[in-house]
């Protein structure tokens, strides 16, 4: 009996030590290039981190200096914003519509536009997106971009949005429009006050998506003038010679801040709780 | 957009509104805010151009593209002529696209189904119903993976796994090993683990709550061992759950062009999954109209994850996106 018992214990010490290894095992792969990541940025020597830094700021100065770098970063907020503000006013109006009134074949286009923005990834349609940006003159332009992504971007957050405005009681609407009130009127001081939370799942999903995105900015522009920070950063480490590390991990230390602290903040605030592909 | 009160539109509907209230229909579909028909169609019509112009036209326009011989420059740039089936025939016969088509199925059973979704099953199983500090920092370092931007990511990979300046020939005591040129797969396998557990260990963490532990509890006392508790016990509980992520991890992963930042498909072709096939052969090289071909055999593949993807998400109640 008593044989048993220790046998049971053991077994579970063994468990337990097992899981605290697994756990560390997979804390310290996810945590090595998010160290490197916050170290090396600051390290005269970012090669080897498991000596002790050399404190600098040497990346910094160059960062400032470099022609491309901190542009790239305004270009990624530019892009983001544009994208942002086209995507969640668009679905919204669209979401909104959909979701009050009866049109015939509603679910079907829902449906429809949803299977075909997975479908239509970048991959499948690179020729077509090129071709089309080159006809409608937007090589080269923030507007082709933005349009592009959006593209992408629209039909998911349209069916999210629907799903927040059929949560929502129609009553309110009712009334106010029995006291006089215009669609207008109604979507600005009700609907878009009551769907809050959705819009901003939308935004912070849609930020996300865009500030992550390299293969539309990659083959949309050739001026790196107008360049995003994804793309900056590939050429900033294929562009002839050897890659300067100090300079990239400046770099990609600033590029990532924005969604990080986005990230913090949303998680804080609504816990994070994003079904679905918050990225692609 | 007309912004009258009482247009004739908006009397009609106030009118059909209150009958269908009157009927007993659902509120929701009520036209509540007397929107009227036209007006809504308005609503959706600028997203519909969008997402026509950008998305909708891009799929049919591939499908023309790929019978035609299109080219960046050249002859074919100006005039380019219909081929029929010749493209296809070409790239079915093509040993570089086959080899892609080898390379992109490792990348996705290695790094999807096996990577992503194992791990983010196994941290999600050991981490289940045991809140507290090692929860969050470990839930925490893998969403953080996956919510810096890629290009980000895929120069961290580059930094550690470089054969003069990497990190990892430092921890590991191995000086001068080529990763990326020795081991081009199994470095942006490793890559996209990293970057993509964590929409399978959230999905699984939200799945594992729908398994009662008194059930594993008594599994436990009958004696099954925690492999066969999982098989038995919640494999079949979640099983839509694992179909589901199965699905989408895949989709996404044979999307994938972010592990091009990191080899560009070399050394010598040893990464060159189908994205960066096309990629080359048709943006790279000019060939357009070849490129298009390839690029709608990935579309079929993608409509049939996604066809089955809606239809598994439908039959568990919901769409999430």
């Amino acid at each position: 009996m008593r044989g048993r018992e220790a046998a049971a214990r053991a077994r579970h010490a063994a468990a337990a030590i097992g899981r605290a290894t697994f756990l560390a095992v997979v804390a310290g792969f996810f945590a090595l290039p998010m160290l490197w990541l916050a170290t090396a940025p600051f390290d005269a020597h970012p090669t080897i981190t498991v000596s002790l830094p050399e404190f600098t700021l040497a990346g910094f100065r160059e960062l400032l200096a470099h022609p491309y770098a901190l542009r790239s970063l305004g270009n990624s907020v530019l892009q983001a914003a544009g994208s942002t503000v086209l995507v969640v006013v668009l679905a919204a109006l669209a979401a909104y519509a959909l979701s009050r009134v009866r049109v015939p074949g509603r679910d079907v286009l829902l449906y429809l536009l949803l299977l075909l923005s997975s479908v239509v990834t970048g991959t499948a349609a690179m020729v077509p997106v090129f071709e089309l940006a080159t006809r409608l003159n937007l090589v080269d332009t923030h507007l082709g971009v933005v349009l592009t992504l959006s593209g992408g971007l629209l039909p998911a957050a349209i069916f999210i949005l629907k799903d927040f405005m059929d949560g929502t009681p129609a009553s309110y609407e009712e009334s106010a429009r029995v006291f006089g009130a215009s669609p207008s009127q109604i979507l600005r001081h009700i609907v878009v006050p009551v769907i809050r939370p959705g819009l901003a799942t939308i935004a912070v999903w849609t930020v996300a998506s865009v500030w992550g995105s390299f293969l539309t900015p990659f083959i949309l522009l050739r001026d790196p003038d107008k360049a995003p920070g994804a793309v900056i950063l590939y050429t900033l480490y294929t562009e002839g010679g050897s890659p300067r590390l100090e300079l990239i991990s400046t770099f990609s230390l600033l590029y990532s801040l924005p969604v990080v602290l986005m990230y913090v903040f949303v998680s804080r605030r609504y816990g994070f709780r994003f079904h679905g592909g918050i990225k692609r | 957009m007309r912004n009258e009160p009482f247009g004739p539109t908006t009397e009609d509907h106030r009118l059909k509104s209150a009958r269908t209230r009157a009927s007993g229909a659902s509120p929701i579909n009520a036209d509540a805010a007397g929107l009227g028909i036209r007006r809504a169609v308005g609503f959706v019509v600028p997203a519909v151009v969008v997402v026509g112009v950008f998305l909708v036209f891009p799929a049919l326009w591939t499908i023309y593209l790929g019978v035609t011989d299109f080219a960046l420059t050249g002859i074919s740039a100006a005039d380019p002529r219909t081929v029929g089936v010749d493209n296809y025939a070409e790239a079915l016969g093509d040993e570089r696209f086959h080899a892609s088509l080898w390379l992109t199925a490792q990348y996705v059973a290695g790094s999807a189904v096996i990577g992503q979704a194992g791990l983010g099953f196994a941290v999600a199983w050991v981490l289940r119903d045991r809140p507290g500090p090692v929860k969050r920092v470990v839930e925490g370092l893998i969403l953080l993976a996956w919510i810096l931007p890629s290009s980000v990511v895929a120069f961290l990979w580059i930094a550690l796994l470089d054969r003069d300046a990497g990190t990892l020939n430092a921890l590991l005591h191995t000086p001068g090993a080529a990763w990326l040129l020795d081991h081009p797969m199994a470095s942006i396998i490793v890559f996209n683990v990293w970057r993509g557990t964590a929409f399978s260990m959230m999905l699984y963490g939200a799945a594992l709550e729908n398994v009662p532990p008194s059930h594993l509890e008594t599994a436990r006392l009958a004696g099954a061992s925690t492999f066969q508790q999982i098989r038995d016990v919640v494999l079949p509980r979640i099983r839509g759950h694992v179909l589901t992520n199965m699905l989408l991890i895949s989709l996404w992963t044979f999307n994938d062009f972010t592990s091009f930042q990191i080899t560009a498909g070399g050394p010598e072709g040893r990464s060159e999954i189908v994205p960066v096939y096309i990629y080359d052969v048709a943006l790279r090289g000019g060939r357009l109209g070849f490129g298009a071909a390839v690029s709608f055999l990935v579309l079929l593949v993608n409509l049939v994850a996604a066809l089955l993807y809606l239809r598994t998400a439908r039959s568990r109640g919901g769409v999430a996106a």
